[in-house]
């Protein structure tokens, strides 16, 4: 049985940008371990002759032409931002890199 | 951290003990009129965030569809590069948080990429060929634009905010990753940026890219690694980012195999990280340190299915593709009769391509040739522009030459018209007719500055007619310079030789 521990619900929540309590990652812990362990059942009722499957319909190929539509509209574009300059989407301050 | 050069390893030092190792991602935002996923428009300089829709700003409930043209681009790049076209390939999410992703992923190509297995046989400033294998092409998206308001010149330190323009979001991408480079030594910068170089030509070959690189039509991900020797296993490497130029290409490579010397030879280890490349002093700084922060949590794009070109498309594009740069180039040669050096002159001034439509009107091979490394290659440098940016055709060179070659102009006039066809004057044949630079070939007018300049010079008119015939060259001279160079000078030397009788 796979044990998820509370360090690795932190380092995904990090990656996932949530900030986490103690008591959260706690709980949180338990629900994924429940999830997985669900998951991890679904590997036993199929043999290593099933490959993966990451789109359940049996369709390729759907494409669009090259061609140009109206956009939307810059305004309508920023009207949900919650700050906006210039006609760009205006956003703190970028930490971390040059 | 400021780094210099003055306190690392000498090159030849460096290359001396090392074994270098180099690998390239090139990406290439392919020339399509829409976007990668969404029917917005791509156009370069557009009012900011005016190319947008609900997929390319990420809004939620935003469903993406595949350009087809793109996938066909991205096919052709493929097939020229000598790769496998993979029989079907999907799209994956690229997770990360950056201002100018606005979904928190970019949609791009993980462990199947719709080409693979390839090389590109490079050439050399010399003529000799390097092959760089090919590991893979895949197709994915470009991001957004960020401006950093506040502080130094828009850099990030001390930026208070910064400003995001989504026009290029969602503008498809084919990122082209290297194996890794071995055999190189000394030539590594070189043979980096002759590969970017190759790349370049070739997407413009193919028709899949401008390829402006003071666009940004095409980026270089340089990764350089050292080892003691080339049997050594390889060596820990950087990856920096954001290269841009063809000449910053070579000189990233060989700062960061000096600085990454600089550290093994005093018994340091090299970290493994992102660095960035600063153009002004051609040094490297560290970026991120390879670490969560980089665990991008690839899966499969749900939104998308598989793309499963069948090979009769895969042969109909195999097929449609136009003679490779290296194939077409000697063959070129070969019909010009151009050498080794005039060729090689030839492409890596750009001028290829406007020798070529300046034979096709009218020039012969070699006067093309002239034409466009001399004066014009002259003025383009002096202008700081490349021969394209001059504002002059192929059609009005070849037109030009054609006006020397019928006598109606001689070369010291075909200068004179150059000028002004660079000056915006218009076409060779108006500029002629404008300034009134046609050759005299009326004797009537020519005798007339001929008396002239006899009448005015007796002594040297009198020498000649004492048979000192050189001395008519100072009376050709003074009617060149009457009709304002617009005379035959053969012709009045004849007419001069005549009129005294010698």
């Amino acid at each position: 049985m796979p044990t998820f521990s509370t360090d690795e619900v932190a380092r995904v929540a990090a990656l996932a940008r949530i900030d986490l309590e103690p008591a959260e990652l706690e709980r949180l812990a338990g629900e994924l371990e429940v999830i997985v362990h669900a998951v991890e059942r679904v590997s036993e009722a199929v043999g290593d002759d099933t490959p993966a499957t990451s789109h359940p319909i049996p369709l390729a190929n759907v494409f669009r032409e090259d061609v140009v539509e109206p956009s939307l509209p810059a305004q309508d574009a920023l009207a949900a931002a919650p700050a906006s300059e210039d006609g760009r989407f205006l956003v703190p301050q970028i930490l971390g890199e040059d | 951290m400021t780094a210099t050069t003055h306190d690392l390893l000498g090159y030849e030092d460096a290359i001396a003990r090392f074994d270098p190792v180099i690998g390239l991602e090139v990406h290439v935002e392919l020339g399509t009129r829409s976007k990668m996923f969404c029917p917005s428009g791509t156009e370069f300089g557009a009012e900011p965030n005016s190319l947008v829709s609900p997929v390319s700003l990420g809004l939620p409930g935003a469903l993406p569809v595949v350009n087809r043209t793109a996938v066909e681009y991205a096919i052709r790049i493929g097939l020229a590069l000598d790769c496998q076209i993979a029989q079907t390939c999907r799209f994956a999410r690229k997770n990360y948080f950056y201002p100018d992703v606005p979904k928190n992923f970019q949609t791009s190509q993980y462990d199947e990429p719709i080409a693979y297995d390839g090389h590109l046989d490079v050439e050399l400033d010399d003529g000799d060929v390097f092959r760089v294998e090919i590991e893979r092409a895949h197709m994915e998206e470009d991001a957004g634009k960020n401006t950093h308001v506040g502080g130094r010149t828009g850099r990030i330190h001390g930026a208070e905010y910064s400003l995001v323009d989504y026009n290029r979001a969602g503008i498809p991408l084919v990122e082209i990753v290297t194996r890794p480079v071995v055999g190189t030594g000394e030539r590594a910068p070189e043979v980096a940026r002759a590969y970017v170089q190759s790349l370049r030509e070739l997407f413009r070959t193919l028709g899949v890219s401008e390829a402006r690189m003071e666009r940004g039509n095409v980026r270089a991900d340089v990764n350089v690694s050292l080892r003691p020797s080339p049997e050594a296993p390889l060596g820990t490497r950087t990856e920096t980012k954001n290269v841009n130029s063809f000449r910053s290409v070579e000189r990233a490579v060989r700062y960061e195999i000096r600085r990454q010397a600089t550290i093994l030879a005093s018994g340091g280890s090299i970290l493994q990280e992102t660095r960035h490349w600063h153009e002004d002093s051609g040094t490297t700084s560290p970026g991120r340190v390879k670490s969560d922060a980089e665990d991008y949590r690839y899966f499969p794009e749900p939104d998308l299915v598989p793309i499963s070109p069948s090979r009769e498309w895969v042969e109909e594009i195999r097929a449609g593709l136009p003679e490779r740069p290296g194939a077409r180039r000697r063959r070129l040669q070969e019909d010009w009769g151009f050498t080794d050096a005039e060729m090689r002159d030839a492409v890596n001034a750009g001028a290829a391509e406007l020798i070529e439509a300046t034979v096709a009107a009218g020039a012969p091979p070699a006067a093309a040739r002239k034409w466009w490394l001399g004066e014009l290659l002259r003025t383009a440098n002096a202008r700081g522009v490349d021969l394209g940016g001059l504002g002059v055709t192929p059609a009005q060179i070849g037109q030009l030459q054609v006006l020397v070659d019928s006598g109606r102009i001689n070369d010291k006039l075909a200068r004179q018209v150059l000028e002004g066809v660079l000056a915006g004057e218009g076409d060779p044949e108006a500029v002629v007719l404008s300034r009134g630079l046609e050759v005299v070939s009326d004797d009537a007018a020519l005798l007339e500055a001929v008396d002239a300049a006899l009448a005015s010079q007796p002594d040297v008119a009198e020498k000649i007619r004492s048979g000192r015939i050189q001395a008519a060259g100072a009376i050709v001279g003074a009617v060149m310079k009457a009709t304002r160079g617009q005379a035959d000078a053969a012709r009045v030397r004849e007419l001069v030789l005549e009129r005294v009788g010698a």
